[in-house]
């Protein structure tokens, strides 16, 4: 393992959760519930995208062989992918996606703020930009998630159910490994357990708001950092992939 | 969620005006269906300013708006088409005094 492998490994991990998130998201297009809602959802999902182009081109560099964004994002299987396993969770009704990206929200918005004190110079520049994005879709989010928990009899039970579904994937944004624990003492990436009670803070406020229950998780789901997934990812990064498997360096 | 914001109708029509940039006027841009105020401006913001066009929205529920009636057209406006001495026309500008 070169000096630099955690490094390598740590970037791939925060481009794939931009990028498997910001995949499902664009799989509403042209399905959102209004007009105005589908622009809106693509907007999220070009952020994410545009955040996993960035932590991809430079882990590519950090690599050295060459590989790129495109290689990186379309030539890896579902055991190479290392992002987080609510992120891959599948679409289901409107409550369940702006619920997953609430959640998802909630964490990256202080984890962001956090990178942006790294060490590394560009995964704080990386982390500036990122950081903005993140607090509009935690805003936008959020204000879903209030408004169909405190909607109507149906809303409600559509959130608490996907807050049900959901909550099992949290304590996984806070797991470290040794390949992140070298990072941490490196001084470049931020420590999980330093934002969790940021973390917590917004979910009490918006639950609360929403008047939802966080329910309570005896065992949380991990694994996407190892590889190990959901039986959703692969069906995501078959869709995602084909194209570019199939006509290899495709351009528009 | 107060209850002002749980509007009679699921999705009111809003109307949208965007400030382009800091000295200018907001200026209408379109509408959009929204669920309430909160919501109509993050819905503007997505639907209205993807291409930087913007520095401030303003949003406004469109049954809140006082409107003429295009039936008056002839009466309200008509008048002023024979006034053109109201149009500042007339006048020589000094070159001294540059773009007006």
């Amino acid at each position: 393992m070169s000096a630099d492998a955690p490094l390598f490994t740590y970037c791939l991990r925060l481009a794939d959760s931009a990028l498997v998130l910001g995949h499902r998201l664009s799989e509403w297009t042209a399905y959102a519930p209004t007009l105005e809602e589908d622009i809106a959802i693509a907007n999220l999902a070009l952020d994410l995208i545009g955040q996993a182009r960035l932590f991809y081109d430079y882990a590519g560099k950090i690599e050295g062989q060459g590989r790129d964004e495109d290689a990186l994002a379309y030539l890896r299987d579902d055991r190479d992918y290392m992002n987080l396993l609510l992120v891959e969770q599948p679409n289901g009704d409107f409550a369940v996606t702006m619920m997953r990206q609430f959640l998802y929200a909630a964490f990256a918005v202080p984890y962001l703020a956090a990178l942006t004190r790294s060490k590394d110079e560009t995964l704080a520049a990386i982390a500036a930009k990122a950081e903005k994005e993140m607090a509009y879709h935690l805003r936008h989010a959020g204000e879903w998630v209030i408004r169909l928990g405190d909607g109507t009899e149906e809303s409600h039970a559509r959130a608490q159910a996907a807050l049900d579904d959901l909550a099992i994937y949290i304590d996984e944004f806070f797991e470290v490994d040794a390949v992140e624990q070298s990072l941490i003492d490196a001084g470049i990436a931020p420590d999980p357990a330093s934002v969790r009670s940021a973390f917590e803070a917004t979910l009490a406020h918006v639950l609360g708001e929403a008047t939802l229950a966080r329910p309570a998780v005896r065992t949380g789901q991990s694994g996407g950092r190892k590889g190990l997934h959901t039986e959703h990812l692969g069906h995501l990064l078959a869709e995602m992939q084909v194209l570019h498997r199939a006509h290899p360096g495709a351009n528009w | 969620m107060s209850e002002q914001s749980k509007t009679e109708e699921p999705m009111p029509l809003y109307e949208v005006f965007i400030r382009p940039k800091a000295g200018l006027s907001h200026k209408h841009v379109g509408s959009l269906h929204a669920i309430d105020d909160t919501m109509a401006l993050h819905m503007a913001r997505d639907v209205y300013t993807r291409r930087a066009e913007g520095v401030s929205i303003w949003v406004v529920r469109s049954n809140l708006i006082a409107a003429s009636d295009p039936v008056d057209k002839d009466m309200l406006f008509e008048p002023t088409a024979s006034k053109i001495y109201r149009h500042p026309t007339f006048y020589e500008v000094p070159e001294e005094v540059g773009h007006m």
